[in-house]
Parts: C-alpha cells; structure tokens; sequence
C-alpha cells in the first residue's frame, strides 16, 4: 500500500513538473532572452545525463581512462559528430564496449 | 495525406532508431524492478503512472534499499526536475495548443521524447507546422514501447543475463540525440560544462548534481553567445 501512495506521489509531481510552464503561459511570448536561455537545455542536460550513465559515482580521477563506458561513448560521440547516425552510432558504441572487453579485457 | 496524419508518422518514424536503445532499458527495468522485491503489479503501474525510465531505476534501487518513501519521493522528485526545463524549452513551440493537448502531450514528455521534438523544432531550415502530431506521434510510440518492455522485463526477469552491457544503450543513445544539436562554440562549451560540473558535483544529496549541471551548462552557453 505504502509503495502505492509512494508511486503515486512521484507520479503526480513528475507530471506537475511536465504540466508546469505548457500549462501555465496560455498564448504568451517568452521574453527574447529567455527563449536565447532555452536553446541550451538540451545540449546541457542531456550531456549531464550521459556522464552519469558513463562514469559511475566516487570512481576515482585516475580511473576515468581506464573506463571502457567512457571510452565507447567517446567513440560513439565522434560517429555521431561525423555520420550523424543514430544507428550507427549506437552500434559502433557498443561493438567497441564490447571488443574494450574481450579485447583488452577492460 | 493529411499534414496532421504526415506528422504524425513522422514522429514515429523519428523514434525507431532510437528503440534499440530503450527496448533494453525497459527489460532491464522490469526485471531489476522485480529483483528489488517490487510486485509485478506495481513494477508495471510505475511504467504508466510514472513513464521515466531513470526515475524508476532510482525508485527501484531505493525500494531495494529498504529507504523511507518521503526519501524516495524527494529523490525522485529533484532527478525528474530537468522536466521542468523541458517544460518551459517547449513552451514556443506548444503554447498556442488547446488544454487537452497540453494535458496529453505533458504526459508524454520524456528525456526521449524532448530531445527527438525540440531537435526537429531548433531545425530552423524545416519550418513544420502541426508540431503537436509530431510529439504526439513520438510519444505515443516510446510510451508503447516502455510499457511492453517493462511488461518482457517482469515476464523474462531472471532469464536477462546480467553480464549483458544492455544498460549501455542508454547513454548511447542520448549521444547519438544529442551530438547532431551542437551546432556552434556556445552549445559544444555548455556541453562541455554541464558534463564536467556533473563530475565535481557528483557527490550532492538527493542527486542535485544533473540540475545543477544543467544551470552551469546554460548559464555557459549564455556567456559564450555574448562574447
């Protein structure tokens, strides 16, 4: 019951927080360097969110080059800066993660 | 076609190659879900009630973890803040809507979701008209996919062998939405930003550091335009 109500809870405020601004400016413009601000938050976010997925948490400095995740993804982040190709970004990240393992056993 | 119907498929069409990246997640949430002692009822209810993917993962390893549910909920709640972000980055394009679709297309609002739309909608040499089929298009199809794969998740749990890098796709595909978007200086260095203060804030509670990646991460892109 308990994760119940705790499920709803998070349920309800994330979809408050999806609601908050579509909802809420009826018809009005943003001002002009607002919308400037925007155009960032998804090159902002997202990046963050990938480091996170690459890195894990309190891994030591010293440790991020011997990373296997990071250095996959930042294969994958140059197939996708030069083909701008999600599936063959995605597949050529996860070949190398893969041959980073067998490999070099990373 | 109809532009409405044109759109629409669109936007479906948009998230398909993306799928191979959030098929695996949804298994893996499913079966975690169940590993963490979390009924299949509610392991799959959390799919629809909830519909965010690392918003569940944290819920399930906190449920795991035995954490009080106001801890739970003020995780959940901080991690899912980027939403707002969204929110207001969807505002010029969704602003003029009826209320029922703003009502539904929020519900479908997901990190996978925003970065497909407002990739096509920053597309300045396409000017779309019915952006709204569009999201709802993409939605509708991630939202499909989510609950399906959760529902194999619960169903396979244990068969999903754990050594299996599936976790990996996520981050994949992000990198795979995201680096087509920068386009100049000021978005590569409020990249570069966001993902290094991700780094140096990593130890913050209540897993504060993305938000506070993402202020860093704009507050950069703003000053390097200004120069």
């Amino acid at each position: 019951m308990n994760l119940w109500l705790t499920i709803l809870a998070v349920g309800l405020l994330t979809y408050l927080m999806r609601l908050s601004f579509i909802g809420l400016l009826r018809g009005r413009t943003l001002p002009p360097a607002l919308q400037h601000a925007l155009r960032f938050v998804p090159v902002a976010v997202l990046p963050a969110i990938i480091v996170q997925e690459l890195v894990p948490q309190g891994s030591e400095r010293d440790a991020l080059l011997h990373n296997p995740r990071l250095l996959a993804g930042v294969v994958a982040a140059l197939v996708a800066w030069y083909t701008r190709n999600v599936l063959l970004t995605i597949g050529v990240g996860m070949a190398t993660l893969i041959v980073l393992h067998m490999v070099f056993g990373m | 076609m109809s532009q409405p119907k044109k759109e629409f498929l669109n936007g479906i069409k948009a998230t398909l190659p993306i799928m191979i990246g959030v098929v695996p997640f949804g298994l893996i949430y499913g079966a975690a879900a169940l590993k963490a002692g979390i009924p299949a009822s509610i392991a799959q209810a959390m799919s629809v009630i909830v519909f965010a993917g690392s918003a569940q993962f944290i819920i399930t390893r906190l449920v795991g973890a035995d954490t009080p549910a106001l801890v739970i909920i003020l995780t959940a709640f901080i991690v899912n803040l980027r939403h707002m972000l969204y929110s207001v980055s969807l505002v010029p394009h969704l602003k003029d809507l009826s209320s029922r679709w703003k009502w539904l297309l929020s519900y479908l609002l997901i990190d996978e979701s925003y970065a497909v739309a407002i990739a096509r909608y920053q597309d300045q040499q396409d000017e779309i008209t019915h952006k709204h089929w569009y999201f709802l298009g993409a939605g509708l199809a991630l939202w499909s996919i989510w609950q399906v794969c959760t529902a194999a998740g619960i169903i396979l749990g244990a068969q999903i062998p754990e050594s299996w890098p599936l976790d990996f796709a996520i981050p994949l595909t992000f990198i795979a939405l995201v680096v087509p978007m920068l386009k100049d200086r000021a978005d590569v260095l409020a990249a570069l930003t966001a993902s290094g203060v991700v780094l140096l804030a990593a130890g913050l509670p209540y897993k504060l550091d993305l938000i506070v990646a993402a202020f860093a991460g704009i507050a950069v892109g703003i000053g390097a335009t200004r120069q």
